[in-house]
């Protein structure tokens, strides 16, 4: 045993292990709230006794069995409530030995992570819920940061988060790694979970941006875990993509807070390390078997990083990308993005009968990129009068403060 | 545990969309939940305007005559399972054939606490 531990010692192990400990406790006791309390008694324990008895040799297994035996210590003290749930607990101490047999570093704990991962990110509870309680449980925010990142208040995240739980609890939401055949599916859910965490952290012009970056740096950290958990194409895709995105961070925002185009960015200001990151993720998910919307869009991003300015991009290659992309995801705004890139690669005037039939379609008439991109359209093809129409309706259509500033610039160099 | 799987449909349309089961693939699944033995019950409803609504106030019986809510789906019929779990419930109601054409409502049973 070491003889030499400090607070800080503690703490540092607080921050690697807590949220390790914590899936394990959530399988052994079969309950969140549970679990929590018991950790953070643990942790407790540990801050007493580490410092005058040493480091123990395997500190997770320690804090997880002193956890174990502080929830059941706390089970029977309150005797009459949750009548079953002790039950459940006693049952499970007569087996002792399989719980000794149950030893750390097992394959068993190792997949208590991706347990806790596929709970959180359960289909059968709402994706607001599902982003919380990963942020909460997961990543280990504070229900007050995790309101300060949605801009709402406390109450309503913790409210949030209670309501999932019990919904897990009540329901039986099982605390499982699912079968093989659901796998798919469900990875997913937890996919699309990372992506709107990280979106969240990332299209936020308002709002904290130290807490934005600190959602969308959450979100990597959450891809890279499920990589190594779960290696998947798409979730090697995804993280890519998240990477290049993350690249330009500091760039597409100026000083004033306003964005800036990717054709007008300062692309030194590009951070070259993410984007060597994800251009390797790119390059390994495109060799794998189950290549997918994050893949491909992660492939288009590389070819944005990988030019050095607008006009140099490869931009038939990109239209390329967005027709397979439109295999996956047969959507309006794939379309869109594809019309934008035929229009540089092509030309504004081959572009423009596409984008007036996704007018026509009626699908995107609430969708202020639309408009920007047939008001871009129509100025480079000399038509200011249009260009000023449509600046105008894409303004009508957005709430965002930052995009009507930049519309609004748009409409004022137009005039 | 047990769950009550509620599945409603527009009563209108529940048999006459290009999807919409017959009785016989109906009975054939109730039949293969039988077998599994997960199936504690299972019934199909007569429509909405067979139902009467029942309250009690202030000690009267008062009726109506339709269902509890006029909503846009019915409800058709139900099973209430025995399920390790809710995906294990989810996996059983997924395969209701009314629930091409409808939706089912998945609840858990609440242990009444006496």
């Amino acid at each position: 045993m070491n003889s030499r531990v400090t607070a800080e010692t503690i703490s540092a192990l607080y921050q690697q292990e807590s949220r390790r400990v914590l899936a394990t406790l959530i399988r052994l006791l079969g309950d969140f709230e549970l679990a929590e309390e018991a950790l953070q008694e643990a942790f407790a324990c540990a801050l007493q006794q580490w410092p005058v008895d040493g480091l123990p040799e395997q500190p997770r297994a320690w804090l997880v069995s002193t956890g174990r035996f502080k929830a059941i210590d706390k089970i029977r003290q309150q005797q009459s409530q949750r009548k079953y749930q002790q039950q459940w607990l006693f049952e499970q101490d007569e087996d002792i030995e399989a719980f000794q047999a149950d030893e750390p570093n097992s394959q068993n704990w190792q997949d208590d992570e991706l347990r806790l991962i596929f709970t959180c990110c359960h289909p059968a509870l709402s994706t607001e819920a599902q982003i919380a309680l990963t942020l909460r449980e997961i990543c280990g925010l504070t229900t007050e940061q995790i309101a300060k990142a949605f801009l709402t208040s406390p109450v309503t995240i913790a409210q949030r988060i209670v309501r999932a739980k019990n919904k897990i609890r009540d329901a039986a939401i099982p605390y499982e790694i699912p079968a093989a055949e659901q796998l798919p599916q469900r990875l997913d859910v937890v996919l699309k979970v990372i992506y709107l965490l990280f979106n969240e952290g990332y299209s936020q012009s308002s709002g904290d941006q130290l807490l934005c970056a600190e959602l969308s740096a959450q979100a990597i950290r959450l891809g890279y875990l499920l990589l190594e958990l779960q290696p998947d194409t798409e979730t090697m895709g995804l993280l890519a993509l998240l990477l290049l995105q993350e690249s330009r961070r500091t760039a597409r925002i100026d000083q004033q807070g306003d964005l800036i185009l990717l054709a007008d960015q300062n692309r030194s200001l590009w951070d070259q390390a993410l984007i060597q990151q994800g251009v390797q993720l790119v390059e390994r998910s495109l060799t794998g078997r189950r290549i997918g919307p994050y893949g491909l869009q992660a492939a288009i991003a590389a070819l944005h990083a990988e030019s050095p300015d607008a006009t140099s991009t490869d931009w038939p290659q990109i239209v390329a990308l967005y027709d397979l992309l439109y295999r996956f995801e047969a959507s309006p705004v794939v379309l869109l993005n594809r019309a934008v890139a035929i229009s540089m690669a092509q030309g504004p005037a081959v572009a423009l009968p596409l984008l007036q039939a996704l007018e026509q379609g009626g699908e995107l008439s609430q969708y202020h990129l639309l408009d920007a991109a047939l008001a871009d359209i129509h100025q480079k093809l000399g038509l200011p009068q249009q260009a000023r129409f449509y600046y105008q309706q894409a303004l009508n259509k957005t709430s965002q403060q930052a995009e009507q500033r930049f519309l609004q610039k748009k409409l004022e160099t137009l005039s | 545990m047990k769950y009550l799987c509620l599945v409603y449909s527009d009563e209108k349309l529940l048999h006459s969309l290009p999807d919409s089961p017959k009785d016989e693939e109906c009975f054939a699944y109730a039949a293969s939940v039988q077998n599994s033995g997960r199936m504690l019950a299972a019934e199909a409803l007569q429509p909405i305007d067979t139902a009467t609504t029942v309250r009690v106030r202030a000690g009267k019986t008062l009726l109506t005559d339709g269902p509890f809510a006029e909503t846009k789906e019915q409800l058709a019929g139900f099973y209430l399972v025995e399920a390790k779990d809710l995906n294990e419930a989810i996996q059983l109601a997924a395969g209701i054939p009314a629930a091409r054409v409808g939706s089912v409502e998945v609840r858990p049973v609440r242990q009444l606490e006496v």
